[in-house]
């Protein structure tokens, strides 16, 4: 199996204060990978800290087995959709276009075939009406797929997906998962930071439990164990002994 | 007007207005980025940290020279952003109030140094006094080629790296990970608005440049929602104000040009506060009017759609009777007044007729064309009370905008599915089949309800 995805020893501090621990995994190509973990664990921090946007104390990064700088083009992110400011003054297919910025370079415009493939990307998760519609005037679900389709754009192998599935309508996370296993059907890995303990088990192959280091990494039905979860939530998590043995049904 | 054409024919002014209207373009357009990465009120901090640069300049080499000006200015002025940066790097203090504390010391610091400059008495041949508050007259030839040298090169620049700064100004982290160098262009945009304060000091003054950087994308932002058309017209309102400025204190001669051009920039800015279209404060009162009053509409024909049918379905005969005021608001309340206004224009449209009874009350009812909106308005409503109910199965309808219509917003099955529910829990049953036979697809649909044995 090709690991799309290798850490070894990754380490991240803020302000002197390790926040990831000698974290290290290889994730397998054409996975949809969980990360998972209570809050501030650390799992924002490890894609930041695989994307370059946070500086690593210790550690190196490796995407198909070549350091991240040379890989760039595939490579996908979707950061938070809080990170950024709403009220630009810009079009949803816009900002799809800057998906293709990386493959454009710096001080190129970009082409006519540049624009039909953002709208295509666009078609994909189903907001296509939306080009030219200004981004503050789109609800909160329909920006997250803004945001996918900014990745799409792209033409990534390896997508990092920063939570998501927060703050979204149903309809916008049927959307996501339908994608999310169509990028799988091309052989592409993706990589969600994903809060919902619920739906675990239904919508990843893969699992990385974090909090602070590594818990576990592996198939889903491996990782997702009662004594897994104890580890990473400690008691913050009543319900893991009832949530379990149903995923276990489940698989 | 014949003191303006001479003035317009005099290629000196030609010269300074030129300038300054390219200044102007290449405030509004860095303006613009500064604006929306949230750094405006650096250019003010650069324009006053400037001032002591070029005094110590003019100090040390004696005369006015426009290049070593500029140089000072651009040090002092660099200088003091990267004071900014540093106080709120390696303290506790926040950068608003370390930008107040750089600006304030900066520019305390430079006027002493002018102080000192105007008490050897040489004040006036040396021209630093208009660096305060900006004299366009004072602009030699060299001053001019230099500054326009200077912006056009930034005006140049920001097509050139327009998308970067886009991308810089929306999501410096994206930009970031598809291996963009943020830092280094956020560098080059800080210096290249740093350039900008610093050829428009001695035209605009140390005190108000800062407005040019800031009103006109402010104005520019009220008539778009794209970037570039900000950005184009951002440009076009700081060429404006530079050029009306220029002129109107030329005409004056004790007036300063700084003041004026912030003033003339100022009027673009409140015309577009009030009259740009769709965010201007008119367009947004005109707005909130109408839908007020569609919503009064629909209210009052809803109502007496209501009564209409409650008394229909409950057999007692309505024809030529009609309800009172008292009935209509009780159902939905609202205004009188505005209820009254509102009841007089369905009249003069001919969807509601005036009655009397014996005792010579007013009465309103529906005439057979209010009833077929009434009827639309209702049943639009009553399907999306359906969707509110059972948002599970509707919640991937999206109605585009208030005032859609749900019929057009929807496919026939999710349609029909919503009638279905509609039959369910409307008792008594929608008006048309006792009495307009308006939507036949809603019959049908009742009728198919009805012979499965439902309840309705």
């Amino acid at each position: 199996m090709t690991s799309a995805v290798t850490v070894e020893n990754m380490t991240v501090a803020y302000h002197k204060k390790p926040v990831l621990r000698e974290i290290s995994f290889e994730a397998p190509e054409g996975k949809l990978i969980g990360i998972m973990g209570p809050n501030g664990a650390g799992k924002s921090t490890l894609i930041k800290g695989i994307l370059g946007l946070v500086p690593l104390a210790s550690g190196k990064v490796g995407i198909y087995g070549k350091p991240y700088k040379i890989q760039r083009k595939l490579v996908g992110y979707i950061p938070q959709r809080e990170s950024v400011d709403w009220d630009f003054p810009t079009s949803a297919l816009d900002v799809v276009l800057m998906g293709r910025y990386g493959h454009a370079g710096m001080f190129r415009r970009l082409r006519a075939a540049d624009r039909e493939f953002a709208f295509s990307c666009l078609e994909k998760v189903g907001m296509s009406d939306f080009a030219d519609r200004q981004i503050s005037q789109l609800s909160g679900g329909q920006q997250q797929r803004i945001f996918l389709a900014r990745a799409l754009a792209q033409d990534a192998s390896v997508y990092f997906m920063d939570e998501p599935f927060v703050g979204v309508d149903a309809a916008t996370e049927r959307a996501i998962v339908s994608l999310l296993n169509e990028l799988k059907k091309q052989g592409k890995t993706v990589l969600v930071v994903h809060h919902d303990v619920q739906t675990v088990t239904d919508y990843f192959d893969w699992l990385l439990l974090v909090n602070l280091r590594k818990i576990a990494f592996g198939p889903t039905e491996e990782v997702f164990t009662s004594e897994n979860l104890q580890k990473a939530y400690g008691g913050r998590l009543s319900f893991t002994e009832t949530l379990v043995p149903s995923a276990g049904i489940k698989s | 007007m014949e003191f303006l054409l001479t003035l317009l024919f005099d290629p000196n002014t030609r010269w300074v207005v030129t300038g300054c209207m390219l200044l102007g373009i290449s405030s509004g357009v860095l303006g613009s980025f500064a604006l929306l990465r949230k750094h405006s009120l650096v250019g003010d901090a650069v324009a006053h940290a400037a001032l002591p640069g070029i005094c110590l300049a003019y100090m040390l080499y004696g005369e006015k020279s426009i290049g070593l000006f500029m140089v000072g200015a651009t040090a002092s002025g660099l200088l003091g952003t990267l004071c900014i940066s540093l106080i709120s790097k390696y303290s506790r203090i926040k950068p608003d109030a370390s930008l107040g504390i750089v600006l304030s010391v900066f520019f305390g610091f430079g006027t002493v140094l002018l102080t000192r400059i105007a008490q050897t008495g040489k004040a006036n041949q040396s021209g630093l006094d208009a660096f305060l508050f900006g004299k366009a007259a004072s602009l030699v030839q060299a001053d001019i080629e230099v500054m326009m040298g200077v912006a056009a090169f930034l005006i140049i620049v920001s097509f050139l790296l327009f998308k970067e700064f886009k991308l810089l100004c929306f999501d410096p982290g994206f930009g970031r990970g598809i291996g963009f160098p943020m830092g280094f262009l956020g560098t080059v945009l800080m210096l290249m608005i740093v350039l900008t304060v610093v050829i428009g000091l001695q035209a605009v003054g140390v005190v108000l440049m800062a407005a040019m950087l800031i009103i006109p994308p402010v104005a520019a932002r009220y008539w778009t929602e794209r970037l570039h058309r900000m950005v184009i017209i951002s440009g076009v309102f700081g060429a404006a104000s530079g050029i009306v400025g220029t002129l109107l204190s030329g005409f004056t001669p004790q007036l300063p040009t700084g003041p004026v051009i912030v003033l003339s920039a100022f009027l673009l800015f409140i015309v577009s506060l009030f009259f740009a279209p769709r965010k201007g404060l008119v367009a947004k009162a005109l707005h909130t009017a109408k839908l007020r009053r569609r919503v009064a509409v629909q209210n009052i024909l809803q109502s007496l759609y209501d009564l209409t049918e409650h008394t229909t379905a409950s057999g007692i005969r309505t024809d030529g009777w009609g309800f009172s005021e008292e009935e209509i608001y009780h159902l939905r309340p609202q205004g009188s007044r505005q209820a009254r206004r509102v009841l007089s224009y369905l009249k003069k449209r001919g969807w509601v007729q005036m009655l009397e009874d014996n005792q010579g009350n007013k009465r309103w009812a529906l005439t057979d064309r209010g009833a077929d909106e009434a009827y639309a308005i209702t049943l639009n409503e009553r399907l999306y009370e359906m969707i509110l109910m059972y948002p599970s199965r509707f919640g991937s309808v999206k109605l585009e905008q208030e005032g859609d219509r749900i019929q057009d917003c929807v496919s026939p099955d999710i349609l029909q599915e919503l009638k279905l529910l509609l039959t369910k829990h409307n008792h008594p049953v929608l008006l048309p089949q006792v009495k307009y036979g308006a939507d036949l697809s809603y019959t049908e649909c009742h009728q198919a309800v009805t012979s499965r044995g439902g309840d309705a």
